[in-house]
């Protein structure tokens, strides 16, 4: 009876389990495959084992572009989730104003990237952007930050912050929301100041949205493309070349697949790992 | 240990009210219960006597002191919410210890508090836990401890035995009992459950849509319900309520002429001729075989509660009515059985729904 029953369970995870095997487990399968042959557009000409490894451990650019990527990510993933929770402090109220401002700052998350990069692009833009009149009515000299080595990649960071900053305070509001209000009503009547009760009571409450924001934020932001790619198209000098974008280029503009594939894989152990660590930190600070 | 003064406090949510200026006098030392069905405002007045709701009109003192512009902090008062509020991610003891520090209580005062208020709820083994790890039960136990360890004027109970099992409910209401004598402090208690209201409470405040229908002990309440209200909500089975006509006794009380002619003589002084309801609680309507039947009926549904049996009948004129008889009754459903009333433990309700009672004794 229990062989029966247990075939008849397999039914009930067959669709979803089909659907992760063949659109995820076979298309990662096959990256890794790929990722150790010489191949192009017309087909595998080779096996070539770890070379395409090798290889990029020795390619600067590559190695810059990982450089790139971490910077954009400590840019952009702690400023997004200590951003997002203090709007959704500040926006976790019944009164009207607060819904618009959630509203408002939600907006920019369903704009398109390329949407979002050309108005930044006329923020940034040196001669009659935003900026760049904004200093000239102070007197100052217009900056070209997109063409600024130091200054590009803090600007498509401040840019994908805009963009994507609507998420991680959506996740804090309902984190926040879930937090029994009579929790506060017991701390209002232990006197707990409003940083006591901030700390003590809120921020314990909401520790799994927490790291959860920091693990999406990660997992998203190592992806950086569009942004980089429409703004900048990488450069000036490479500074703002993220990996992905690597991955694109060697794909397909220079077609050599399996050299990107394995891009495509160290950048998968990077995500992979960040995630993990995340996560076991999490689940050590909650036990 | 502090008195409670409320002096024409009034609350309303935009165009509904919910507390119609009332005022109510608690003394020191009191067990006050609040009872009433939801809605009623109970839990609101509560809340705002702790802080947690503002007051539109009046004043609130507890002591000497007005307390109703103070924050819930600075009221000397602690309160133990329906579902407990523990905070989830502190142990007991940092629970207990959290409104203490808030209040730089020294260290070593805070643990001796502490030790005490475990030793008196039996909890001292489960101090390090977290709410989590603990049973219902045991949460309502740290709860109460952490309301104690505060020290404060007044308790603040909100329906806290509502979310425990039945068996553990009377054992609760009955360390309650214990706890007030043993602190003698002023506590003030809401809830919907008449039996918590009756058992626990030197006096009893029936609110009704916002207001007070009536404040007294319990055999007051129960013995001299001010109102059809009161009368229909405390007591279980609920009150028996029969339309009569009244006219003057030999004795000058009130005679009532039920609807299927019986005439009982009730102690109950005349009010006046004309139509009021008569309130008969099932334990003065018995079940009876002998010649002293006031009246007959068709016993429809019989509850068999094990020390007594509640008999459902059906008089001869349609109405209803809920007599009691022996624990072991030979009634069944379908019997035609006779009924004794006691006239004199009859209440009367006016259009009005103001009770008449008998005269008071001595």
């Amino acid at each position: 009876m229990s062989a029966r029953r247990d075939w008849r369970g397999v039914l009930f995870v067959a669709p979803y389990l089909t659907v992760f095997v063949v659109m995820l487990v076979v298309p990662l399968a096959m990256g890794m495959w790929l990722s150790t042959t010489k191949s192009d557009l017309f087909g595998t000409e080779r096996w070539v084992g770890l070379a395409n490894f090798v290889r990029l451990f020795g390619d600067a650019i590559f190695l810059q572009t990982v450089g790139n990527t971490f910077t954009f990510v400590l840019l952009t993933g702690p400023f997004l989730t200590l951003a997002g929770l203090g709007l959704a402090l500040v926006l976790n109220r019944p009164e009207r104003w607060a819904a618009v401002l959630r509203t408002i700052f939600f907006a920019s998350t369903v704009l398109s990237v390329t949407v979002v990069t050309l108005v930044w692009r006329l923020v940034f833009l040196p001669d009659g952007g935003l900026l760049g009149v904004t200093a000239e009515a102070l007197g100052g000299t217009p900056i070209a930050f997109l063409n600024n080595e130091k200054l590009a990649m803090p600007a498509i960071a401040v840019t994908t912050i805009w963009w994507c900053i609507g998420l991680p305070m959506v996740l804090f509001l309902a984190a926040l929301q879930q937090v029994p209000r009579d929790l506060y009503e017991a701390a209002a009547l232990d006197n707990a100041s409003r940083w006591t009760t901030l700390t003590r009571i809120t921020l314990p409450a909401i520790r799994r949205t927490f790291f959860l924001v920091i693990i999406i934020e990660v997992i998203l932001q190592f992806q950086l493309f569009g942004q980089a790619q429409l703004m900048t198209l990488g450069g000036p000098n490479n500074a703002t070349r993220p990996i992905v974008l690597f991955i694109y280029e060697a794909g397909w503009r220079q077609w050599e697949l399996g050299y990107a594939a394995a891009a495509a894989q160290v950048l998968f152990a990077m995500i992979l790992v960040a995630a993990m660590l995340q996560y076991r930190l999490s689940s050590r600070r909650a036990a | 240990m502090a008195g409670v003064g409320l002096a024409g406090v009034g609350k309303a949510y935009g165009a509904v009210t919910v507390i119609e200026r009332l005022s109510l006098e608690i003394a020191a030392g009191e067990f006050v219960v609040f009872l009433g069905p939801s809605g009623c405002g109970k839990s609101t007045l509560l809340r705002m006597i702790a802080g947690l709701e503002s007051v539109d009109t009046g004043e609130i003192h507890i002591g000497a002191r007005r307390v109703d512009t103070l924050p819930p902090g600075a009221r000397g008062v602690a309160m133990v919410f329906q579902h407990y509020a523990l905070y989830p991610h502190l142990s007991v003891r940092e629970n207990m210890a959290f409104g203490l520090r808030n209040l730089r209580v020294p260290a070593h005062e805070i643990a001796e508090r502490i030790a005490a208020a475990a030793a008196s709820l039996e909890i001292e083994a489960l101090l390090d836990r977290k709410p989590g790890q603990l049973s219902g039960g045991q949460r309502q136990r740290v709860a109460i401890a952490r309301a104690i360890v505060k020290q404060p004027d007044l308790f603040l109970l909100d329906e806290p035995l509502s979310n425990l099992d039945a068996a553990l409910r009377v054992r609760t209401r009955l360390e309650l009992a214990q706890l007030h004598r043993r602190l003698g402090a002023t506590m003030v208690f809401v809830t919907h459950d008449q039996v918590e209201a009756m058992t626990l409470a030197d006096r009893i405040v029936v609110l009704n849509a916002g207001g007070i229908e009536q404040v007294g002990t319990p055999m007051e309440i129960y013995l001299r319900p001010r109102t059809q209200f009161v009368a229909t909500f405390v007591g279980s089975p609920k009150i028996n309520l029969l339309p009569v006509a009244i006219e003057a006794g030999v004795t000058g009380n009130a005679r009532a002429r039920l609807g299927d002619g019986t005439v009982l003589d009730t102690d109950v002084p005349f009010p006046g001729q004309g139509p009021m309801t008569l309130g008969l609680r099932a334990e003065t309507v018995c079940v009876t075989a002998g010649d002293d039947a006031a009246t007959h009926g068709t016993a429809e549904v019989v509850e068999r509660l094990g020390e007594r049996t509640l008999v459902h009948i059906l008089l001869g004129d349609g109405t209803r009515i809920v007599a009691e008889d022996a624990g072991v009754s030979s009634v069944r459903p379908g019997d035609r059985i006779g009924l004794a009333i006691d006239g004199a433990a009859a209440h009367l309700f006016d259009a009005n729904g103001l009770g008449h009672h008998r005269a008071e004794a001595g």
